[in-house]
This record gives C-alpha cells, structure tokens and sequence, in this order.
C-alpha cells in the first residue's frame, strides 16, 4: 500500500487553514487518504474534524495512506502539500 | 421605578436603548429511547440538521471576506464533516436520540481537540456552537445566535461565544451585558476593543426581556431598566462631555496637576502591531512573545525570533517597548518548555521556571531581543513573567544584562513577589504587575472559570493591597511600577492604581482614550483619596461603588 511519512511544515501544525487545505484536497483525490501520527491509528484525511483532533504539531510526523488506482498519486501530491505548509 | 440590576461594569461610558436578547440555550428535552424500526429516520433528520446548518452558515459567509469568511467557512466544514455525521447516525443506532447522538458526535471530537491543547482546544467553543446549533435545527426551535431587530440595541445574553462576538455590528451595539463572564473573560475584552460599555457577571440580566429599555454604566456595573427621560438625558450628556474630552485630548497621560502616568498598549500577535502602533501611546507596555512559540515541535531559531523583535521595534522607533520573556505553561503549553503530565499546570513550571530546566530558551530569547534592540531605535525593556523570589529577579537581570539588555525588570504576578517587592525592587530596574495572574493566586481562583469571576474581580480589596504594597516599595526606591492586564484598561480602576502609587498602564489601544480622560479630570490627590476609598472598603462592590460616587 503506497504511503509517505512527512513532517508538518505549516508553523502553526495542522490546525486552520492547512488543515483545511489538506482536506480540501484529500477530498478531490479518486481514492481515500488516511493520515496518521506515527505508530498511530489512522483516519480519513477528508474528515476537517478528524484532522484537527490528531493535534499535530509543526514538526511533527505523520503517515499518508492510500490504497487503489490512483493512491499512488493521491499520497505524493497530499504528502507534498502538508510538508509545504503553506499558511 | 424598577431595581437597578448589578454586575461587573466594563469599558466605562454609559448607553441607552432597548433591549435584544440572545435566545438563551434551552434544557435539552428528556432522553427518549429510539426504538431500532424508528433509527433510520431519527439518523436521517440528524443528517438533516448538520446539513440545514452548513447551508446557513454557507449563506452568512457568502456576503463575507478575509477573516470573517475564513471563520465561517471553517465552521462550515467542521458542521458538513462526514465523519461526525457517520457517528452521530452510529449513536442513533445504538439506541441514542437525535440531540443526544449530536451530543456524543460532538462531545468525542471535542474531547480530542481538547487534549491536544493549544489552538486546537480554542476549536472547542466553535464545536460547542455548532453542537447548539444543529440541536436547534434538529428540534425545530429559534437557532441560537445574535439578534438582529434591525435597530441600535442593548445585547443581552447569558454568554456569548467568540464565534458571536466576531459577527457582532458595533455600529447596531450600543452596549453589552451578559449574565456570566468575568471582568477578564472574552466579552469584556471584545467590549473594551469595541469601545462599548458593558456590564458583564450580572445574573439579574436574565430578567430583562426584548425591547425594554435599559441604561448601561459599565463604569458602575449598573443596568436600569425603564429610566426615566431625564436620568437618560443626564447620562447622555455626560456621555457627551466624556467622548468630547476623550477625542480632545492627546499625547503622554498625566493627571490634572500634570502628574505623568505613562500610558502604554499591550501587544500580543503581529496583526495587532499595526493598530498599536498607529495608537496614541507612549509604547508597549506589555509585549507578550508567546505567539513565536506556540503550537510548534521546537523553539524557533535566534534569527527569526530576532526578525520578529525587531518588526516590533521598528513599529515603536523612539518609544518603549517592554518585553515579556516567554510565559510558557498553565494555558499555554510547548511541547519543547512544559512537561505534559503536571497535575497542576497554573502551580507548576511556567514563566521563568522553565528556564531553570532549559536555560537555552531564555539565553536564545535574550540573544535575539539584544539583536534586535541593537538594529533598531526603540527603547527596550525586558521583563520576567513568574517571579516568585528576590533572587531570580536578580538572576534574570544579571541574565539580562550579559546581554546587552540595560532595562531589566521583573513582572509581579505572584503574592510572594508583592509581600517581597522591596526586595524584588532593589534587584532589578522596575515592576510590573500582572493583575490577571495576580487576582488568580491571591484567591486561590482560576482565571478560567467563568464561575469565580467574583474572586477575580480587579477591584477585591485584598488584590489593591498588593498592588498598593508593590507600588510603595518601587516608589521608595525610585524604580517605575507598571500594571499590564484587564485592570488598566478600566479607567475608574486607573484612577484607583495611580493614587495607590502605579507609574505606567498598559492595556489595549482602544482603552487609551478613556484613560487618558480619566487621569486629566482628577489631580493626584483626588486619586489618592480614590486609591485610600477603594483599598479600605470591605469588598469590591463597595469599592467599584465608593470610587463611582467619589470620581
């Protein structure tokens, strides 16, 4: 199952708008996306909610996940945006 | 005539108008078992209700820019996540009503945003917001949130959540009473930036119905309903000569017999540095840095803290600018400053003591500040928020001044520190007095319970005597003691603080006016004997009230 770990670039985590950016995005993908923290239990990446609750910090590591046609794409291009951080 | 009703009065000045209400949350009705052939459709009026609630958000957001529609559109998402519909039907199936499956939807994410602190648990007051507001669709009653009766209005409610108070219309406002909240809650900040008065911790106000007309002193903490044409005229006047005396004046704050109180704004975030700045202030008297640190893995660098300092400087060229180290802990946690497992973070390591477990923070910290003073020309001041002893004001400025740092002074927040400002005083090159954190230790109340506002009050007797005991000791020996926090911002209170000895006030810009009026309306003597009224009274009632009938 294709998947990436990355570090949040966003300095205020995944919190406001690049939480929302991410879940925008994951929603627009073929294939759902989970996100975890490391050695965390995963959840959907198209859930704003289930995002926010994970807490993640600036910094932090988290694992993208996908599975099916297409999840290759979906966890490269999710896994560029939360390391961009862009505010 | 009807009773005067009583609370906490914020911001100064008087109003008049009729009253709106805020439609109060009701009792939830009582369970009702959701027998399995009724879940489907229970589940689907529950989708229903989180729907109809994205939709009106979405059309409120849509006449919407910036951060107003940021705001929304965030909550939109939140109420149209799939997951909590998923779970809310979950809850229905498991035999839950509707409002208690929305209940239990909202509750799980609420806990988990909650334990993971920091700006994440700020989200918790929209969840509740939005929990209110799908109930309310779900049972098919008025949707908890601001009136518009489409006139200038008195807004009453039990509370108001921020979500609320960053939609309300000051031009349609004319004052707020709430019947909770505390002098230092949200509502009385937003009032104070607002410039509207506002009487807040007023139970009385759950009497007040819509469309009755009010007279709000946020001076006295007074609401009179039904007053009479020419009580209303009288304050209206008053109002008058108040504002006109306000926009009047300009420059350093000083009292009638030109006795100079400096007054100064408190900064806390970079969108507030351009209104502060533009303020008609003598500088910053409370600089708090946290925002650099919060919500990140690790302590930014000595650059671009050095960066941030000296956006800050560059603002306030030619003034002061007095910083607070970083306040780490109690309610605002790091993960790289405060241990995660305190069973009593307000008591624990915060403020200064953090740097006696990493002193890299505070050596970074001053490196940066002593960097930034250095490339540009304002005045600055550092101080340390938390000191408990005589000897860690010495350390700090010892600190401070291997840095380049000449000002170093200590913040006095804790009793110990009061009791001891002598000492404290004669280690360092002034004080200043942090009224929130000090109202919270005097009395054993934590500044976050809505519910013990009474304690927190700034106008408790006990608290004055601190602040007098404090502001004597710098007087002695010729060292400036400031007081930053809610306090200052009162100009009643200011009064009060200047007759007990204090030499600056540092509050939010649009406080500033108020003050200023207030100082040069009254000599120094005239404070004191305020100061003497307030000090020996035998609560704050009394006190707020004494000074209303002297001043």
């Amino acid at each position: 199952m294709p998947q990436r770990t990355v570090a949040i670039g966003a300095a205020s985590g995944l919190h406001a708008r690049p939480a929302a950016l991410l879940v925008q995005a994951a929603s627009r993908q073929p294939v759902p996306v989970t996100l975890a923290r490391e050695g965390g239990e995963p959840v959907d990446a198209r859930s704003l909610l289930s995002v926010l609750a994970l807490g993640a910090a600036h910094g932090e590591r988290v694992v993208l996940a996908a599975e099916g046609d297409g999840a290759e794409a979906a966890v490269e291009e999710l896994a560029a945006l939360v390391a961009a951080g862009e505010e | 005539m009807a009773r005067v009703i009583r609370g906490v009065g914020v911001g100064g000045g008087t109003a008049e108008g009729p009253v709106a209400r805020m439609a109060a949350p009701r009792l939830p009705p009582p369970p009702r078992a959701v027998p399995p052939e009724e879940a489907p459709a229970e589940a689907a009026a529950v989708r229903a209700a989180l729907r109809d609630v994205a939709a009106t958000l979405e059309r409120r957001a849509a006449p919407l820019t910036g951060a107003a529609a940021e705001v929304l559109e965030a909550q939109v998402m939140m109420v149209s996540d799939p997951a909590l519909a998923d779970l809310a039907e979950a809850e229905v199936r498991a035999g839950s009503d509707g409002t208690r499956a929305l209940t239990a939807a909202f509750g799980s994410f609420s806990a988990a945003l909650r334990a993971a602190g920091g700006l994440f648990a700020e989200r918790v007051a929209d969840l509740d917001d939005l929990r209110d507001r799908a109930i309310a669709s779900l049972l098919g009653l008025p949707v908890p949130g601001l009136p518009r009766p489409g006139h200038p209005h008195v807004l009453v409610a039990t509370d108001l959540a921020p979500a609320d108070t960053a939609l309300l219309d000051p031009e349609q406002v004319l004052a707020l009473v709430t019947e909770e909240g505390g002098p230092t809650g949200h509502t009385a900040i937003l009032a104070r930036g607002l410039g509207v008065p506002a009487v807040v911790a007023c139970p009385g106000a759950s009497a007040l119905t819509d469309g009755r007309r009010v007279l709000v002193d946020g001076a006295a903490g007074t609401v009179e309903p039904d007053p009479a044409p020419a009580r209303v005229a009288e304050a209206a006047a008053a109002e008058r000569r108040r504002r006109r005396a306000a926009a009047e004046l300009s420059g350093p704050g000083r009292t009638a017999d030109g006795h100079r109180v400096a007054l100064l704004v408190n900064v806390g975030a970079p969108r507030e540095l351009r209104g502060a700045a533009e303020a008609d202030s003598e500088g910053v008297g409370l600089f708090r840095t946290e925002f650099l640190f919060l919500d990140r893995a690790e302590a930014p660098s000595v650059e671009e803290q050095t960066a941030a300092y000296g956006r800050v400087f560059a603002a306030f060229a030619g003034r002061r600018v007095v910083v607070r180290t970083l306040d780490a802990g109690a309610d605002k946690p790091l993960p790289f400053a405060t241990a995660p497992d305190e069973p009593n973070p307000a008591l624990g390591v915060r403020g200064l003591r953090t740097a006696t477990r990493d002193p890299a923070l505070l050596e970074n910290q001053l490196t940066a500040l002593a960097r930034a003073a250095e490339a540009n020309a304002a005045e600055v001041w550092v101080m340390a928020p938390m000191v408990s002893l005589p000897a860690e004001a010495a350390a700090f400025a010892a600190r401070a001044r291997a840095h380049g740092l000449p000002t170093a002074g200590a913040m006095v927040e804790v009793p110990a520190a009061a009791l001891r400002a002598e000492h404290l005083a004669a280690d360092c090159d002034f004080l200043s007095i942090g009224t929130n954190d000090l109202a919270q230790y005097t009395f054993a109340a934590d500044r976050t319970l809505g519910g013990l506002a009474e304690l927190l009050d700034p106008w408790q007797p006990a608290l004055l005597d601190l602040v007098h005991r404090t502001a004597e000791a710098g007087g002695r020996l010729g060292r400036p003691v400031g007081v930053c926090g809610e306090a200052a911002a009162d100009p009643a209170l200011a009064l009060v603080l200047t007759g007990l000895g204090v030499t600056s006030l540092s509050a939010a810009p649009a406080a500033l006016p108020g003050l200023r009026a207030a100082l040069a309306a009254h000599t120094l003597a005239d404070c004191r004997e305020l100061a003497e009224a307030a000090r020996t009274a035998p609560d704050a009632a009394t006190a707020r009230q004494l000074v209303a009938a002297l001043g």
